[in-house]
């Protein structure tokens, strides 16, 4: 039979060490709320189980002085949830944070793993690319940053290098009149998964879009930064044919499958509704802000 | 509501004798149980939708260190398929054949071997060892592909019209001459429509612990609807005699008909005979919904004809339902449930049972009604439609009542329709105001129900408290309710009753869970033994009188002289008597066994509202009143949360539940995540109202009340859907997807 380790260090230097040195047979764990469905239907058999939880930058959630988060990999929705300013500030990440799971997994689940896992679908990455969030990478050679939209390099695979750990998300400060929305297709209404994420982030100035990042999940094999979207709203009111042209540009960029969560037709179409739900969302919050 | 109102407890919201345990995890379900020295079992299944076992080769497996025990179809009893051996409604010949693979592999899934070893880890690897040579077959799954001449035939010996077929039945029920009926009908609709298998969906999944001593006495710690059937479903496929098997009941975590056969229980006893150690067996919910359930995918017709007055003179109903790799499709359900409701002079009703490469179907509440009502209720909404009357109108018009005739035979006693109909039409419900986009549909459902053997044991305890056991997993509240009746009849409090289910040994036998028959049945054994027990506690008052047993009466828990002519003696209670016990002939306590007799049906009449999302194809249920015939409600409580479970089930049916099968003739979502059920969030508070018409038959008038809260709902969903958009769907689920496609095509 397989023997499994399970390692859980107080800090990044051991973990890092501990994870390049079992090589593939290692996975992280943060959350667990992929990792050991994965383990349990037999899809991984891993060898050794690095727990980062226990190590305090990864599951720090702090406001930096220019009004910009860092959050870590392992933060737990429910956390990110608690913190007083965060859903203030980020309403859209933390509403697709909130996705993940159920009451009970959000105890649990966190960003990085959501990030890591590499499914198009998760909640939190498409919110995660619209809000511009930088990632910081730890590996044996050092440190580096990257674009969230960097990471995911096609369903269950990631960019980061062999050994690497993700360390924690970055978000920027926000310009006044600025505000972010999640919406997600599911045939229920919670537990489930996204058959099309719609992110949008945003900032109003006068009532005219300024800037705007669009992320998007479940239409192909990665989440997608649709800039084409962005464009066709940034510098509109946010009029029908702004609205329609983001739509048009979401549906175009849609590189989806026919699987057993929705069909090639249906979700090409609903991420151009969703573009208009959650840009119509993303406004009203930006109005307030 | 014609509720009696001078019972104390009958009626009441009881505290159920089961529920300590359960909010506190106490509670015993099957996969709790553990011996010292057991091991596990795991089953080995086939990845093939249809193959030809051409050898199995277990060397490998039996080598591995740590396996005990590997048994393949072999160690199980043969029933040859040209001999039917019926137990209840299940033909050994199918069990034998679905519970391991015998010539061949019949669905992907589908046991093929089972292994016991010192670890759950173990006897999975010990599967990947054994080596199975497969003949892989040209297979079908949906009826159409099933039923076309040239399809591949899963079992060559049966025949239809003389030639080797998957139809493996056919069913008729017929009144009157359905042509000469169409012939005098105004208006005609006929629709065909299609539903998907539906899994029953139970918390838990299957389960047993089975320990074999030397001298072969069996014990099985199982969760099932019925330790009997456990009991001789076991015997029959191990040969052991009945005598040897003890089968005990565990708290059952859902069932909804699917746990009326066994999957495990075998499997287990087998490994542990060939092993002589306990053996565990807990399937994964992949397994579960894989290889056990689900109930029918179907392909129904239903034509009904009309007067223009809305006088319904002739229906014709033509049902193909899906058995799964094995034959035993529920037509009788929708063959003979569909049109009962309604007093129509014509009718022909027929079902065809039909194979396919998928796993066989179990009963599941009310099996194969809601198929068939879902079918006739959405075509008597389009006739109301076509007749401009309202809907629940045309059901009045034409609803069975008292000596009405049904189709399906029997001519009906005092029934309940009409009142759900009339409490429908009364129900702010129905004529609360919609909004856009929002949509309400009416329909109905009937549901036989059941009585069948019961048996009980009522004990005085020497304190004076009260012990009943019976024989029926407790699956929708009975054990609060026996307690209710018996407590009732009584005059004690009912927190003085302990209701315990007797296992195989303990307790007479009494057939499983399932018809709705469970109340009904033990509540007649139970008051026929809680009667004895008072005539004797009124004999020994009477000796201590010194007075004629007649002259005493039992009122609030004690003897009392019937009149003051009788003589005047301070009330004797139950606590006296009891303590009296061993000076006055022995241990109170009496037993009785029945085959129940006198169900009768029940009616049920649903409203449903939705709101359909048109850019993204999402109908959600935005508010539901469910109105049934529940007879007496014993435990509200209970009945209520039976109709709330049903309507439940039947909005999944309708909107999301199917099973998703890739181009391998596999299913791609075997888990709660793809397959989806609804959640509490996609459901609205779902209202009921409960009409008691009492059963005239029954000491307390229980009617079934578990299964008719299925029936009507799918057609309910897709009339008020239909309300909303203006257009009709003809297939299940709507979900999303289809919705769109239907929308925008």
């Amino acid at each position: 039979m397989t023997e499994l380790r399970y390692l859980a260090p107080s800090s990044l230097d051991e973990a890092i060490g501990a994870f390049a040195a079992a090589g593939s047979a290692a996975r992280i764990l943060a959350g667990g709320t992929d990792l050991l469905v994965q383990m349990r239907s037999g899809v991984l058999k891993p060898g050794l189980i690095v727990d980062i939880k226990k190590i305090a930058e990864m599951t720090a959630i702090e406001e930096t002085a220019d009004g910009g988060f860092h959050i870590g990999a392992a933060a737990s929705g429910m956390a990110l949830a608690e913190h007083a300013r965060f859903g203030k500030v980020w309403p859209g990440v933390l509403e697709a944070v909130n996705l993940i799971g159920s009451k009970q997994v959000q105890g649990r689940a966190s960003a990085g793993g959501n990030l890591c896992n590499g499914s198009p679908a998760g909640d939190s990455v498409p919110a995660m690319v619209a809000a511009g969030a930088i990632v910081t990478v730890q590996g044996p050679n050092g440190r580096r940053q990257m674009k969230v939209e960097d990471v995911p390099a096609g369903p269950g695979r990631t960019n980061l290098l062999p050994g690497e750990i993700l360390v924690s998300f970055t978000l920027p400060p926000r310009p006044k009149g600025s505000s972010d929305a999640y919406l997600r297709m599911i045939p229920r209404t919670e537990m489930d998964i996204a058959v099309v994420g719609v992110g949008v982030s945003l900032t109003l100035k006068d009532g005219v879009c300024t800037a705007a990042r669009i992320g998007l999940g479940a239409v192909a094999p990665t989440v997608l930064l649709v800039e084409a979207a962005a464009n066709a709203l940034i510098g509109s009111k946010l009029d029908d044919a702004a609205l329609n042209a983001a739509a048009a540009a979401c549906s175009a960029a849609c590189r989806p499958i026919d699987d057993k969560r929705g069909t090639i037709t249906y979700r090409t179409k609903v991420a151009g509704v969703l573009l208009k739900r959650t840009t119509a969302i993303a406004a009203k919050r930006a109005q307030e802000n | 509501m014609n509720v009696v109102t001078n019972n104390k407890w009958i009626g009441q919201r009881t505290i159920r004798p089961d529920g300590v345990d359960k909010v506190t995890g106490r509670a015993a379900f099957a996969a709790d149980t553990n011996m010292p020295g057991m091991i596990w079992g795991k089953v080995l299944r086939s990845p093939h939708p249809h193959a030809r076992i051409k050898s199995i080769d277990t060397s490998k497996a039996e080598a591995l260190p740590g396996v005990k025990a590997v048994v393949t179809a072999r160690d199980i009893v043969d029933f040859p398929v040209d001999k039917s051996v019926m137990l209840g409604i299940q033909d050994m010949r199918w069990m034998c054949r679905n519970v391991m693979a015998r010539e061949k592999a019949l669905f992907p899934g589908h046991p093929i071997a089972a292994v016991a070893a010192t670890s759950e880890a173990i006897a999975a690897k010990a599967c990947e060892l054994i080596e199975v040579d497969y003949e892989v077959l040209p297979w079908a799954i949906e009826i159409d592909d099933a039923i076309k001449p040239d399809a591949p035939i899963l079992h060559e010996s049966l025949k239809f019209e003389g030639k080797p077929s998957n139809i493996a039945g056919r069913l008729e029920v017929k009144k009157g001459d359905v042509a000469e009926g169409f012939k005098q009908a105004e208006v005609v609709v006929e629709r065909t429509f299609t539903t998907r298998p539906v899994h029953q969906g139970y918390i838990e999944p299957h389960a047993c612990l089975v320990s074999v001593a030397a001298d072969n006495k069996t014990t099985i710690w199982s969760s099932s609807q019925g330790q009997f059937m456990v009991r001789a479903m076991t015997a029959y496929l191990t040969g052991f005699p009945q005598s040897d098997i003890r089968a005990i009941p565990a708290e059952i975590g859902g069932g909804f008909g699917g746990k009326t056969i066994v999957y495990l229980e075998p499997l287990a006893t087998l490994l542990a005979k060939k092993s002589g150690r306990p053996v565990k067996m807990v399937m994964t919910r992949e397994e579960v919904m894989r290889a056990t359930g689900p109930t029918s995918g179907s392909k129904s017709t239903v034509k009904i004809g009309a007067k223009k007055d809305g006088t319904i003179v002739a229906a014709q109903g033509t049902f193909y339902l899906q058995a799964g790799a094995l034959p035993g499709s529920p037509i009788r359900g929708a063959v003979g449930c569909s049109f009962s409701p309604y007093d129509i002079p014509h009718v022909l009703s027929v079902g065809f049972d039909v194979l396919s490469n998928r796993s066989k179907v179990a009963a599941y509440r009310a099996p194969g009604a809601p198929i068939g009502a879902y079918a006739v209720e959405c075509v008597l909404d389009e006739l109301a439609e076509a007749l401009k009357m309202d809907p629940l109108e045309l059901r009045l018009k034409n609803a069975a009542k008292q000596g009405t005739k049904a189709a399906h035979g029997p001519v009906f006693p005092r029934i309940g329709y009409i009142e759900t109909l009339e409490a429908a039409k009364a129900h702010p419900h129905y004529t609360a105001p919609l909004g856009k986009l929002q949509g309400r549909g009416v329909a109905s459902g009937f549901w036989f129900n059941a009585g069948g053997e019961s048996s009980a044991q009522v004990n005085i305890t020497e304190d004076g408290n009260v012990v009943v056991t019976t024989g029926h997993p407790d699956i929708g509240g009975s054990r609060a309710a026996i307690a209710n009746i018996c407590a009732e009849l009584l005059g004690i409090d009912y927190r003085r009753v302990s209701v315990l289910i007797g296992d195989t040994a303990t307790v007479g036998f009494s057939n499983l869970t399932g018809g709705s028959r469970v109340l009904f049945a033990s509540a007649m054994v139970v008051t026929q033994s809680t009667d004895k027990i008072i005539a004797t506690l009124k004999e020994r008052a009477a000796k201590i009188w010194e007075i004629d047993p007649e002259a005493v009466k039992w009122e609030n828990g004690a003897a009392h002289p019937a009149s003051p002519n009788a003589g005047e003696f301070p009330p004797l209670t139950l606590a006296e008597l009891a303590a009296k016990a061993p000076a006055m002939g022995g241990p109170i306590g009496a037993g009785v066994q029945l085959n129940t007799e006198g169900a009768e049906g029940g009616f049920g009449t649903h409203i449903c509202d939705v709101e359909v999302d048109t850019e993204l194809g999402i109908v959600r249920v935005i508010r539901y009143t469910a109105v049934q015939d529940v007879g007496r409600a014993v435990h509200p409580s209970y009945v209520e949360g039976q109709m709330q479970g049903g309507v439940a089930q039947g909005i999944g049916w309708a909107l999301n539940e199917e099973y998703i099968y890739r181009k391998d003739g596999k299913v791609d979502n075997p888990g709660f995540l793809d397959y989806r059920m609804p959640v509490c969030s996609d459901l609205p508070m779902l209202d009921t109202v409960m009409v008691e018409v009492p059963n005239p038959k029954h000491p307390q008038g229980v009617k079934g009340v578990g299964e008719v809260p299925l029936v009507p709902v799918m057609a309910a969903v897709a009339n008020a859907v239909h309300n909303a958009l203006g257009k009709r769907f003809y297939a299940l689920p709507m979900s999303p997807p289809k919705v769109l496609e239907e929308l925008e095509g």
